[in-house]
């Protein structure tokens, strides 16, 4: 049972495993007040020739705003360092939208009233050979969070399907044990995403309110189950605008170092959703992430950790996404649907999110080009 | 003179080679020509065979195919890659790269000399990157590798040769071609490397995010072979800026 009075404390079968990377990150988060940094912190850390945490503090508060065009520069410097012209593709593929979480920000949440569904096997076939008639080589596979609806040998059928037609299967999914992360893992998938959503554990119970997700430090050990089952890479995020977007984009940094640190082969990539601010309301709220902002955000990661990937999301304009690449991000989807299903079939369930870059790869694939950049169909070869 | 590059019994003219990994693909034939380049890497992860943008579609015949190990983490994991590349056509050639650190991917010395004796005795002609230290090169000379590719700096970093008195303990000790695989930045190290008496020098970042790649193929043709063409001559007494008496300690014997 899920504790109501308690989303700090594990609920039977969710696995605790022996970790202090919530307490550290806890303790850096406590300590940030980006109000202390100025324009000379800034500078100093942009003359740094690798960026310590202080440093990444002082990128991602307001006083770096004023610097925008420099950490663009920089970034731009050192993404082609660690990444040359390589821009990857891949699709998302939505095999089921059920969910037994309440969280209130979320269109997919158990109490929407939204039309649900789950691919047979033989339609996750369907859609993945459309896909990858594309000529992607890359997919993540994502449901809602329900472990009743799409189970774990239910999500590790389609993983295995995946692999016959991918290079690279990663998967976005309710969190698990290291023991389903193995078993995913065998049968062909390599990397996992797990968003935390917010960082502040008070807010993050505010707006989980029902359901496994409503578990903070089960969702956010995940990543490293995830490596200790097998996984070669995982992606953190925070859902900016939910909370203080400085403070959130400050610990999923945090996270991702130390656990790189503890797990030094592990993959590392960040993705970046965001709560739109309503237009009406644009001048007004301190945590609103416009893509000033959002941009802000993604060059602080790129300078922190210069090596990780980063995703730039379809729920963002094409033109924000194609000078992005390049410049900070390593990854871009396309030809993307959110529905369930959708690429080959009708779709089976609504979305979650709207998308704002309906491209197709033939035309992401000439975006990438036109930019002077490579497009990356695999980066991976599974062994 | 002749002067080829002999690694594992093939003969190259070339002593500059190409690492792919950041390029634009439709600029390696550019790049391969105005550097007459002679060998090529090739990522196996990249290799989109019957795909979109598959990197052996750019490679011009008639240079030959370096594939690597790139993401192997361990010995097991490069020697299953090599196998594949075998498999799939690239030939015996195996630039072997095992990384355990996604962070500055440096080479894991330990398993990249169990992965040389596995592929050596399969009939690879191995050519593993290392960071350079001395027992390991003669452990992997003894495993079997056909050269020694010793890191100059991190990978991308563009620094050059951090590791220059290292590298230079190699080239006096170990018998098989040293190629300086990672951190040139300019044709100057290039040149640096060569002069210092390394058999090759390996290239990609340096060239790939240039501003124009082919002028910088070209220009680390020439650097490589002058550095190359000075080793050959025998480098010059460079003094320290001070005047020197012709022989102020044993003078006093001719008095």
């Amino acid at each position: 049972m899920i504790d109501r009075e308690n989303h700090m404390a594990y609920a039977e079968g969710m696995e605790a495993i022996d970790s202090d990377l919530l307490e550290k990150v806890g303790a850096g988060l406590a300590r940030y007040d980006y109000r202390r940094y100025k324009g000379g912190d800034v500078e100093r850390a942009l003359g740094r020739e690798k960026l310590c945490i202080e440093d990444y503090g002082a990128i991602l508060s307001p006083a770096a705003a004023d610097y925008l065009e420099q950490l663009a520069a920089r970034a731009a410097g050192e993404t082609r360092k660690h990444f040359g012209n390589s821009v990857q593709l891949f699709t998302p593929l939505y095999i089921a939208n059920y969910c037994e979480n309440y969280c209130v920000y979320c269109g997919f949440n158990c109490w929407n009233r939204i039309h649900r569904g789950k691919l047979s096997l033989e339609e996750i076939e369907e859609e993945l050979r459309a896909i990858a008639a594309t000529g992607l080589r890359e997919i993540l596979l994502l449901t809602g969070e329900s472990r009743r609806q799409s189970g774990v040998e239910y999500i590790g059928e389609a993983v295995e399907l995946a692999s016959r037609y991918f290079s690279t299967v990663g998967i976005e999914i309710y969190p698990l044990n290291t023991d389903e992360y193995a078993y995913l893992h065998g049968r062909g998938a390599d990397f996992v995403c797990v968003y935390q959503e917010t960082y502040n554990t008070d807010k993050y119970g505010q707006v989980h309110l029902q359901g496994p997700k409503r578990v903070y430090p089960y969702r956010f050990h995940a990543q490293e189950r995830a490596l200790l089952g097998g996984m070669r890479g995982v992606a953190f995020g925070a859902l900016l605008g939910l909370d203080d977007f400085r403070k959130d984009a400050f610990a999923v940094g945090l996270h991702a170092y130390l656990l790189q640190q503890k797990y030094p082969h592990a993959e590392i990539s960040f993705s970046t959703p965001r709560l739109r601010p309503y237009i009406n309301n644009a001048a007004n709220n301190a945590n609103d992430v416009h893509e000033r902002q959002l941009l802000q955000v993604i060059l602080a990661y790129r300078l922190f950790m210069p090596f990780a990937g980063i995703t730039i999301s379809t729920r963002e304009r094409a033109g924000f996404r194609d000078h992005v690449i390049g410049m900070a991000a390593t990854k871009i989807s396309a030809g993307v649907r959110v529905g369930v299903g959708g690429h080959q079939a009708e779709k089976k369930g609504d979305e979650q999110f709207e998308i704002a870059d309906p491209r197709s790869v033939r035309e992401v694939h000439q975006m990438i080009v036109g930019r002077g950049l490579q497009p990356v169909y695999t980066d991976y070869v599974r062994v | 003179m002749d002067d080829q590059l002999v690694i594992g019994g093939h003969k190259f003219q070339s002593r500059l080679i190409l690492g792919s990994g950041k390029f634009s693909l439709e600029l390696i034939q550019a790049v391969i020509e105005h550097g007459e380049v002679g060998m090529i890497t090739l990522a196996l992860r990249r290799a989109n065979i019957r795909g979109q943008e598959n990197i052996l579609d750019y490679i011009p015949a008639g240079i030959t195919l370096l594939p690597n190990t790139s993401g192997a983490r361990n010995a097991d994991e490069a020697v299953r890659i090599a196998r594949l590349a075998r498999e799939i056509g690239c030939g015996d050639f195996i630039k072997l790269e095992v990384i355990h650190d996604s962070k500055y991917l440096l080479p894991d010395n330990y398993e990249t000399v169990k992965a040389t004796e596995i592929l050596a005795k399969e009939g690879f002609i191995v050519m593993p990157y290392m960071y350079p230290d001395l027992n390991v090169a003669r452990a992997l000379a003894a495993a079997g590798a056909a050269s020694v590719m010793p890191l100059g700096a991190p990978i991308g970093s563009n620094k050059g040769l951090c590791t220059k008195e290292f590298i230079r303990i190699l080239v006096e000790e170990i018998e098989l071609p040293i190629i300086v695989d990672a951190g040139i930045g300019r044709p100057s190290q290039a040149c640096e490397a060569m002069e210092m008496g390394v058999a090759a020098v390996m290239c990609n970042t340096a060239i790939a995010t240039a501003g124009n790649v082919a002028r910088m193929a070209c220009a680390f043709k020439q650097a490589v072979g002058a550095g190359r063409a000075a080793y050959l001559a025998g480098l010059g007494r460079v003094l320290d800026g001070r005047a020197e008496a012709s022989s102020p300690l044993t003078g006093f014997l001719e008095e």
